[in-house]
């Protein structure tokens, strides 16, 4: 008789005697990431016809405002298709693109942010509890029998997280340059003002929860400093560590403020660019 | 005085069923209390394993309504009360009788990996000097009372029962204790892949949420473990920095 073999009976899925509301969590969290999914998988095939461009607030763009606002789903724009969007880091889209394949700057990559949250440890323990139910919650019975946790493919793949940091990192860099040219206004001279708009604060608040969740991720952690034992003997790791530390210490408030406000920041500059809201300009120099 | 209803389970190793005990409580008891009182008025042979009933010896492990707690701990004002409040031995051990269970399993597991090697002393007299920073990390794992409701919550062991692959969140806050000491030489990363299994974690930090000493089992112990794995296994580009990187 072996000890697993003696072990009180598997339960069936769901059966706990939990008393407490266990099944909100992984259901908000099911809700949670659904939404952004498909809104973000929405949003990037809107408005990148040659007709319209809805996630760039400025250029010609009649209620741009002299603004200057790329959505950071979108950004850096690669190609771009329609005249009506920024100028893109390669120019307008090669014509070997075939017609019938729907194309959006964001596809090209959106990849690389949605690769780093996949792999990331906490959205890892989220949504293996809340879309694959492994478990369901703790300590409530599970629908499969079988397991393979992150040792065998295809979960073992997790492993390249630290890989989609350092293209994070990137991104952060670049959307504070965004953040950056979103405070500066054209006026109608086609002269450059320094100023600070609704949409401005919108986009620098982007950068900052972004930056926060980037540099609080755990692989970053490591490699800061968290892979020396004796940290006291390089300082700067020491330092590094600490702060790396203290954000991640709310790894999963910054990871779910981050993934908000970036949808927020999308539908925002959507919204200005169709001009159904219009952004307030607070000051100009 | 207010009445409580027990629903504890009684059996043993071929079987068992819960049966409901109704008592009185006062302010201020702890599910332990109850146990001990049914023990000592309705049933007589009851049977509970338990010694400092001050959350500092681990042994009173058992899971109240369902959820893996130090009954010792668990006062009856965070729980409610209102209806059957049902106790459990823990379900990733074999049960010995009512809520004792067979945890010897978890001191083969610790046999198995590897001791503190530490480097050479660094006085004549053959006494080291650390860094406080340094040990800081290491402390946390220290207050382990091995109670083992992370090995009973985690549902590796629980629900897919691969004890003989894996060690569990106890052993990887064990493994991380010595394999994070700044004294500490031995070798133990491979180990953590293969025969320890730390690939089967999945992070649901239920082990964390458990932890009656409150410590940061997942992010603290086993993703660092899991990035140190990484380093060895998996990174192309940390084989390169391995070369040049500071040692400590």
């Amino acid at each position: 008789m072996t000890y697993t073999s003696v072990l009180a009976k598997q339960r069936r899925f769901g059966e706990t005697t939990r008393t407490d509301a266990w099944w909100i969590q992984p259901l908000l969290v099911f809700l949670g990431f659904s939404a952004f999914i498909a809104y973000s998988t929405w949003a990037a095939l809107q408005g990148t016809d040659t007709v319209h461009c809805y996630y760039w607030l400025g250029g010609y763009n009649p209620n741009a405002n002299g603004a200057n606002y790329l959505s950071p789903f979108f950004s850096p724009e690669l190609f771009s298709v329609s005249p009506d969007a920024p100028p893109a880091v390669f120019g307008t889209l090669p014509a070997i693109w075939p017609g019938w394949l729907p194309f959006s700057p964001a596809f090209l990559m959106m990849w690389v942010p949605a690769g780093f949250r996949f792999t990331c440890y906490y959205y890892r323990g989220a949504y293996y509890k809340a879309f694959w139910a492994d478990p369901i919650n703790c300590a409530v019975g599970e629908p499969r029998k079988t397991y393979l946790g992150e040792r065998y493919f295809p979960l073992i793949i997790q492993n390249i997280h630290r890989y989609f940091f350092y293209l994070a990192v990137v991104f952060i860099f670049i959307l504070a340059w965004d953040a950056w040219d979103a405070l500066w206004f054209v006026d109608a001279a086609g002269k450059q003002h320094f100023g600070i708009a609704v949409g401005s604060l919108v986009l620098i608040v982007n950068v900052y929860l972004l930056g926060g969740y980037t540099f609080g991720c755990h692989s970053f952690r490591h490699l800061i400093g968290g892979f020396l034992d004796s940290k006291s003997k390089v300082p700067v790791c020491a330092k590094g560590y600490s702060c790396v530390s203290c954000l991640n210490h709310r790894h999963m408030l910054w990871a779910w403020m981050s993934l908000f406000w970036v949808g927020f920041t999308d539908i925002y500059i959507r919204l200005c660019a169709m001009g159904v809201w219009h952004d307030f300009r607070i000051f100009t120099f | 005085m207010k009445s409580v209803t027990f629903r504890i389970w009684r059996g043993d190793v071929t079987g068992g069923k819960l049966v409901d005990y109704t008592t009185e409580f006062s302010e201020g008891m702890v599910v332990l209390d109850i146990v001990h009182k049914i023990q000592a008025t309705q049933a007589n042979d009851l049977a509970c394993r338990w010694n400092c009933k001050a959350g500092k010896c681990g042994s009173c492990s058992a899971e109240i309504n369902g959820v893996p707690r130090l009954m010792c701990m668990t006062r009856l004002d965070m729980i409610p009360v209102e209806k059957p409040v049902t106790i459990e031995p823990m379900r990733a051990f074999p049960s010995i009788r009512d809520l004792v269970t067979d945890v010897s399993w978890n001191f083969l597991v610790k046999k198995k990996i590897k001791k503190f090697k530490p480097r050479a002393p660094d006085a004549a007299d053959g006494t080291w000097r650390m860094q406080q920073e340094d040990i800081d990390r290491v402390q946390e794992f220290r207050k382990c009372i091995e109670c083992f409701l992370c090995q009973d919550v985690c549902h590796v062991l629980r629900d897919h029962r691969k004890h003989d692959e894996f060690i569990g969140p106890r052993f990887l806050v064990y493994t991380a204790a010595l394999e994070m000491h700044p004294l500490d030489t031995e070798d133990r990363i491979e180990e953590l892949k293969q025969a320890h299994g730390i690939g089967y974690c999945n992070i649901t930090k239920c082990c964390t949420k458990v932890c009656p000493e409150n410590i940061t089992i997942t992010d603290n112990a086993i993703i660092p473990l899991k990035e140190r794995v990484v380093d060895e296994f998996y990174d192309p580009l940390g084989w390169l920095w391995k070369i040049i990187r500071p040692k400590g």
